[in-house]
């Protein structure tokens, strides 16, 4: 059993190494398949296995920065990553998180910065949670209105259309984006990336839960291109992060190899899986995720009001977020095997 | 008009400069890695990050990409042995 468990040479605890792959892999699947860095599901993992929260943050943004760098490879080669409109992304995105993080240091200053923090989180799922779903609502609403009128929806047709009204914006200068296969005004990814920064870095987050659906919903990517894309973004700021934390000296180096050895192949499952799943697909789960992370966030407020039930509902904050993370990468991984056996399958029939 | 623009992209970029003008937080804790229970590989580790953060930082910022592409890189070739197309994927509707 000893061989199990590993000294980590940095905060000097033992920690179960298999844990941590398995981990990695979870957190890769879901994170090649909806773009996402995935710190809001690694930092309750890492606390089941006993991991010192000092080191949580470094070392997921660290191993964070290996996985998204393998899933925008894997994406770039299915043509999904717009990395002009990444790079142009960038720069409102680095302004705005910036300006969240002085933010943050007003709000401890105030002593208010766990409350603010918290609710604005739940706030700001709560919306992306009934975009998502508003959006699936009113396309499904379109599918039927197209079969009684005897024809079929246009593949391309989405629920939500308020991309439409920010391409309107015609303030020079006017962009083209290939892989998003769209022109608009630079300033629209510039304003929208800058809000995801600017939320990101209050939240403390990479901000892929944010950007993923804001590139969908108000740039007008289509999802896979918004999923690569967004992997793309996370990649640069994820390495930016892995060197100013471990600069702070707020990595465990070895715990974010090991996680990233399950993430770098949980990667490419998840990556590979959005060849079989259409949009929507993505989208719906996508959704299921961000009231997964809602609920356990919810779960951290409700002690502040009711007395007596702070360790039963971190618990159950943290149970729920293992069960959501398990749940959603295995039923991606099944959908990968299914879509792989059928392609193969395909290819032998043909051959 | 291309300069113009560079020129906005680059002021853009200096404005947290500005931000940071309200001031930051106070100065963080300093962690101390405890050599005494490592031996090996992981005393060198552990003393490298005690000499320097910065050397430290540079190890991590390389050596993360490169694991990262590696095992990456294995999970493709094994994909690819089973004979899945890796380079494409049909246009998807949204």
């Amino acid at each position: 059993m000893d061989f199990f468990y590993m000294l980590m040479p940095i905060s000097g605890v033992t920690i179960f190494w298999p844990g941590l792959i398995i981990l990695g892999i979870g957190v890769g699947i879901i994170g090649g398949f909806f773009g996402m860095g995935g710190a809001w599901m690694v930092t309750p993992g890492l606390n089941i296995l006993g991991f010192p929260m000092a080191f949580a943050i470094g070392t997921d943004i660290a191993h964070m920065a290996g996985k998204s760098l393998v899933s925008t490879m894997r994406h770039g080669k299915f043509g999904n990553v717009d990395y002009k409109l990444g790079i142009v992304m960038l720069v409102g995105t680095i302004v705005g998180f910036e300006i969240g993080a002085q933010m943050i240091m007003w709000f401890e200053r105030i002593g208010k910065v766990e409350l603010y923090v918290r609710w604005l989180y739940v706030g700001l799922l709560t919306f992306i949670a009934w975009m998502v779903f508003h959006d699936v609502a009113k396309r499904k609403e379109k599918e039927r209105a197209a079969k009684a009128a005897g024809q079929e929806i246009d593949k391309l047709a989405t629920g939500i259309e308020w991309h439409k009204t920010i391409h309107k914006i015609k303030i020079p200068p006017m962009m083209h984006f290939n892989q998003a296969g769209f022109t608009c005004s630079i300033w629209a990814p510039v304003f929208v990336s800058f809000m995801t920064g600017w939320l990101a870095g209050i939240l403390g987050i990479g901000g892929g839960l944010i950007r993923m659906p804001a590139l969908i919903y108000f740039i007008g990517c289509p999802t896979h291109v918004a999923v690569g894309t967004d992997l793309f973004e996370v990649m640069i700021s994820g390495l930016y992060g892995a060197g100013t934390y471990t600069y702070k000296g707020r990595t465990e180096l070895v715990a974010a190899v090991i996680m990233l050895i399950g993430a770098a192949m949980g990667a490419q499952v998840g990556t590979v899986a959005t060849k079989y799943i259409k949009g929507y697909g993505i989208r719906i789960a996508f959704g299921i995720a961000v009231l997964g992370c809602m609920a356990s966030i919810i779960m951290k407020l409700l002690p502040r009001y009711i007395d007596g039930i702070k360790a039963f509902m971190d618990d159950l904050s943290t149970a729920t977020v293992l069960i959501v993370v398990s749940s959603l990468s295995l039923y991606i991984f099944v959908k990968m095997l299914q879509g792989a056996r059928r392609e193969i399958a395909m290819k032998n029939g043909k051959a | 008009m291309r300069k113009l623009f560079t020129c906005a992209v680059l002021g853009l970029m200096m404005l947290p400069q500005l931000a940071f003008a309200a001031g930051g937080g106070g100065s963080a804790v300093v962690i101390v890695a405890d050599t005494r229970k490592t031996t090996g590989w992981e005393a060198w580790f552990a003393n490298l990050y005690n000499d320097s953060h910065l050397y430290f930082a540079l190890l991590t910022v390389v050596a993360i990409p490169i694991i990262g592409v590696v095992f990456g890189v294995a999970a493709d070739f094994i994909m690819h042995h089973i004979g899945l197309d890796l380079k494409s994927r049909d246009l998807a509707e949204h």
